[in-house]
């Protein structure tokens, strides 16, 4: 429902605006430059996104991810000390955690909606945080628009992602740290 | 030397995924074109709204709004470090993760993929994800009224996100 607000917002916006500016002509095309963009961008990056997921059930069914899931264990058991022992917490914390460093929101969800039926206060702000403050180890959609919009090399910002990415995690997870010391 | 490194890690993974399959008794290209179907899935489904907001954004910035908006918050955004340029993404990838990417895209096309504004859009686009979105799923289904510590760690997050983003792409990619 929030959506609805944004678009009708929007577009009163830019009507209102190019009244303003006087670009009128300019906005009266823009929809059908807009719309047109989209399809092409969606075309541009479909590629890419259907040879991904190709790769990515090939680790899945290969086992690979379940390898990666049983990496993650040391930073589970130090991110959310409520769950020691609990081992169905561990390991759909796993898999949500291994779902989102591969850039499967799809695959994320349901593992974490799991996981946060077993957790409380801060384990499950920390959960939270950490969803929404995403590491994605390939950045596979942003290099497919980059590619697409006509980047030399649509990976070349990956060191900055991982950089920024691993800042902002860690940010969260302090903050959550820091803010519910207090708490159990 | 460190760009001819990380260029070839993407193919490189490919072949070790691939290899590592055909190890596992997975047949590798019938799983793989599976995979690809669900991807297409994907796609489909991200083709309208993705029509619905990249109209409304281009719309938008033909009318004059984003000139406007990133003049007024410039002074923030320079504080911060972050090019004004990029102000319409911190204002909406927190609640739509389709028009942050209609956003970063417009962008690419109105400044190009490798300038400063364009790699910086990038990047945040990268490292962030839809924030609203991911909290109203988890504590909507938890049932809880605990939110405004989540909420605020989950922003301060975001908020390093833009300004590490900027910092990144200048120290390496200028």
């Amino acid at each position: 429902m929030a959506m609805s607000w944004i678009v009708a917002v929007m577009l009163a916006a830019a009507a209102v605006f190019s009244v303003i500016t006087g670009n009128t002509d300019a906005v009266s095309s823009a929809a059908l430059t807009g719309a047109e963009d989209a399809v092409k961008l969606i075309i541009s990056i479909s590629g890419i996104i259907c040879l991904w997921c190709g790769v990515l059930e090939v680790m899945e069914c290969s086992g690979l991810s379940d390898k990666l899931a049983k990496l993650l264990r040391p930073f589970i058991r130090f991110l959310f000390p409520g769950t020691k022992g609990n081992t169905p917490a561990e390991k759909s914390l796993a898999a949500n955690m291994s779902a989102n460093l591969l850039g499967l929101a799809n695959a994320a969800t349901p593992a974490g909606l799991m996981a946060a039926s077993y957790l409380k206060g801060r384990d499950l702000a920390m959960l939270v945080v950490i969803n929404s403050a995403s590491i994605q180890l390939i950045p596979t959609t942003i290099a497919a628009i980059r590619q697409a919009a006509g980047a030399a090399n649509g990976f070349d910002i990956i060191v900055p992602v991982w950089i920024t990415s691993i800042c902002s995690v860690t940010v969260g997870v302090l903050a959550v740290k820091l803010l519910y010391k207090n708490d159990e | 030397m460190m760009n001819n490194t990380f260029s070839l890690l993407v193919p490189v993974l490919m072949a070790f995924v691939a290899l590592y399959g055909s190890f596992r008794h997975v047949d590798v290209y019938a799983t793989m074109v599976r995979g690809a179907g669900e991807g297409l899935k994907v796609v489909a489904k991200i083709l309208p709204p993705v029509i619905i907001m990249l109209s409304a954004i281009t719309l938008l910035r033909a009318s004059g709004f984003f000139d406007i908006f990133s003049r007024i918050v410039s002074p923030v955004m320079y504080f911060f470090g972050i090019p004004p340029e990029t102000s319409p993404i911190l204002l909406i990838r927190p609640f739509s993760g389709t028009g942050a990417l209609a956003v970063v895209s417009e962008l690419l096309s109105t400044y190009g993929p490798d300038s400063y504004i364009g790699r910086t859009a990038s990047v945040m686009m990268g490292s962030t994800e839809t924030t609203f979105y991911v909290l109203a799923i988890y504590f909507g289904a938890v049932k809880t009224n605990k939110l405004k510590k989540a909420v605020l760690a989950a922003l301060l997050a975001d908020l390093t996100s833009y300004v590490i983003s900027a910092l990144t792409v200048r120290l390496f990619m200028s």
